[in-house]
């Protein structure tokens, strides 16, 4: 049987990409325009900034990944691109440019789940995953503990009721002056300090053992935080951070090892964009071990945004048959 | 010479296929905001109907802006997904002169509804600019109007911009303005495509890659920042500096 061969393309935030991979777990290549230094300045991802640097991007984004893959519009079986969730006007670019394309040169087109996209890029760094596995997906705007039946099957065991994990970080590195983006800077300055000098609280949800909350940790930093400044105590950063980072930690990991045990699954996979946290993969992997069970997480390059992991989702829909018309259209708060 | 003409930059999501100068089809779709839905759809059609392909047009014409942010981007990123691969040249046209070109002769206003208490107007007179696409208060639109309008002339409105501003306009131009008929009040990309097929022959193309909105306006955020109004403006944290705290 010969390859499938297909182009994805990811706009929903502030990275531009596009990406040609084979059969799904191959990359033939995978450019990344990425916003994030304009956004800096303003403390995170303005949305019509964001959408205007799309637009200019995307062209040359799409050009750039068939020239490193060596490949020809006749050569693409399918374009994949994300069609949510995330910022609407920043998904229409990707919608309607692969939209376009697909018609003018008669390419099928697949509309994917950018969160489903995230849990596919584990395909790619470790082509030996096959579900069912425990999948614990973290970014900026999502929290959510599934397990993954099969490649189109997936089951939400838990969520966060609140804030996800991402976010929360955002809010913490802005409090402590560490600035956008927050997860990084965190992860970065908590090397230095202990996790174990200031409690803060690991929230639960009542009754609903797989769900996450974050609310309560971080009103507990900000707490702490302006009790210190009233006091007019010095703040150690490193050791805030680290402590903090703990207890997300500690939430994120306890409960997919509890979902894993108690469902029978002995592979568990950690997608999105905080997976690429330092402290999390190596707790993640630590806990795994002690279970016993086998552990994955993408390289770092496929945690954050990009559009491999998209063309690795859409893969799948396509050998299930799937395909868009149209009428695609962009969704913003599409469920996974 | 074959032509595809697309506009959605505001309420109406417009295509039209013009072929030496004569205008073969156009699909326009207004009673739905959804430009992502009616847009390729429609484009679908013309294409079937006309019987052309994208390897068969000589250029695609595109209302560039002024008007929606999310609208143009929507036409304009279709555009570049078009007409990339195959390096077909693209037209800009101003969405301002689109409109204009509904009526085609005589002084004629179109104006943009643009919020915040602003228009996107110009004027042109037998299609050729006397006030150049702007974005400004109407009352700045409807006085440099006044200064442009020759003894006798009448000023023809339209555009989305009209059922907002129409008592105003009237109130300061009275007899001297008249409004376009309702079936010619909106975008339509017939009128991109005549004019598209002009710039094209003066030879006023640009590259697939190049290809961006005219927006008129930089966005909010920058702005904001720039007036010391706006902290922090990312989707994570809407943070305004109170009144009195601004540099």
């Amino acid at each position: 049987m010969s390859k499938v061969t297909i182009l994805g393309i990811e706009s929903s935030c502030d990275e531009t990409a596009a990406a040609v991979l084979e059969d799904g777990r191959t990359v033939l290549s995978n450019v990344i325009s990425s916003q994030i230094d304009i956004h800096t300045i303003y403390g995170g991802v303005v949305p019509e900034i964001a959408s205007r640097l799309h637009c200019e991007n995307i062209n040359g984004c799409v050009k750039k990944a068939l020239e490193d893959a060596g490949k020809d519009y006749s050569d693409i079986d399918a374009i994949a691109v994300t069609k949510g969730p995330g910022l609407v006007g920043a998904l229409l670019i990707g919608v309607s440019h692969a939209k376009g394309l697909s018609l003018a040169k008669n390419i099928p087109l697949i509309g994917v789940n950018h969160i489903r996209g995230h849990v596919a890029a584990n395909y790619i760094s470790h082509p030996e995953l096959k579900p069912p596995f425990v999948c614990l997906i973290v970014s900026g705007g999502h929290t959510h503990l599934t397990i993954v039946k099969d490649y189109r099957d997936f089951m939400i065991v838990g969520r966060s009721v609140d804030d996800a994990a991402g976010e929360c970080y955002d809010k913490v590195a802005r409090a402590v002056g560490l600035g956008y983006p927050g997860g990084p800077k965190v992860d970065k300055a908590a090397k230095e300090g202990n996790p174990e000098a200031i409690v803060f609280p690991r929230g639960e949800v009542k009754d609903r053992p797989y769900d996450f909350t974050f609310s309560g940790l971080k009103s507990a930093v900000l707490n702490y935080i302006n009790k210190a400044n009233m006091m007019n105590e010095e703040i150690c950063v490193p050791d805030l951070c680290a402590s903090f980072q703990q207890a997300v930690v500690d939430s994120l990991v306890s409960r997919t090892m509890n979902c894993a045990r108690a469902y029978g699954v002995k592979q568990v996979a950690l997608a999105g964009g905080v997976s690429a946290n330092s402290t999390l993969r190596a707790a993640f992997k630590a806990a795994c071990d002690s279970e016993g069970f086998e552990c994955f997480y993408p390289e770092p390059i496929y945690c954050t945004d990009n559009a491999a992991m998209i063309a690795a989702a859409g893969y799948h829909d396509y050998l299930a048959g799937v395909r868009d018309d149209m009428t695609l259209n962009a969704d913003p708060s599409l469920k996974l | 010479m074959k032509l595809l003409a697309v506009d959605s930059s505001g309420r109406p999501s417009s295509v039209a296929y013009l072929e030496d100068s004569v205008v073969k089809a156009e699909y326009t779709t207004s009673d739905n905001l959804n430009h992502s839905v009616t847009l390729m759809p429609n484009l679908k059609k013309l294409m079937d109907e006309c019987c052309f392909g994208m390897g068969d047009l000589d250029c695609v014409a595109v209302a560039a802006g002024p008007g929606s942010f999310t609208g143009l981007r929507i036409g304009i990123a279709t555009v570049k997904g078009l007409t990339m691969a195959d390096d077909i040249p693209v037209v800009k046209v101003s969405s301002l002169k689109g409109l204009a070109q509904n009526i085609g002769s005589g002084f004629v206003c179109p104006i943009m509804d643009a919020r915040r208490g602003q228009v996107y107007g110009a004027a042109l007179r037998d299609m050729e600019y006397v006030i150049e696409d702007s974005a400004l208060t109407i009352t700045d639109f409807l006085a440099l109007v006044s200064e442009n309008l020759g003894d006798g002339e009448k000023a023809v409105f339209l555009g989305d911009g009209v059922p907002v501003h129409k008592e105003l306009i009237l109130e300061t131009l009275g007899e001297r303005a008249e409004f376009a008929h309702d079936e010619l009040l909106l975008q339509k990309a017939s009128s991109i495509a005549v004019l598209g097929e002009k710039l094209f022959n003066e030879g006023k193309i640009t590259k697939s890659d190049d290809v961006v909105p005219e927006y008129l306006r930089i966005p909010l955020a920058e702005q904001e920042k720039k007036e010391g109004i706006l902290e922090d403006a990312g989707v994570h944290s809407l943070k305004k500096i109170a009144k009195g705290n601004r540099k």
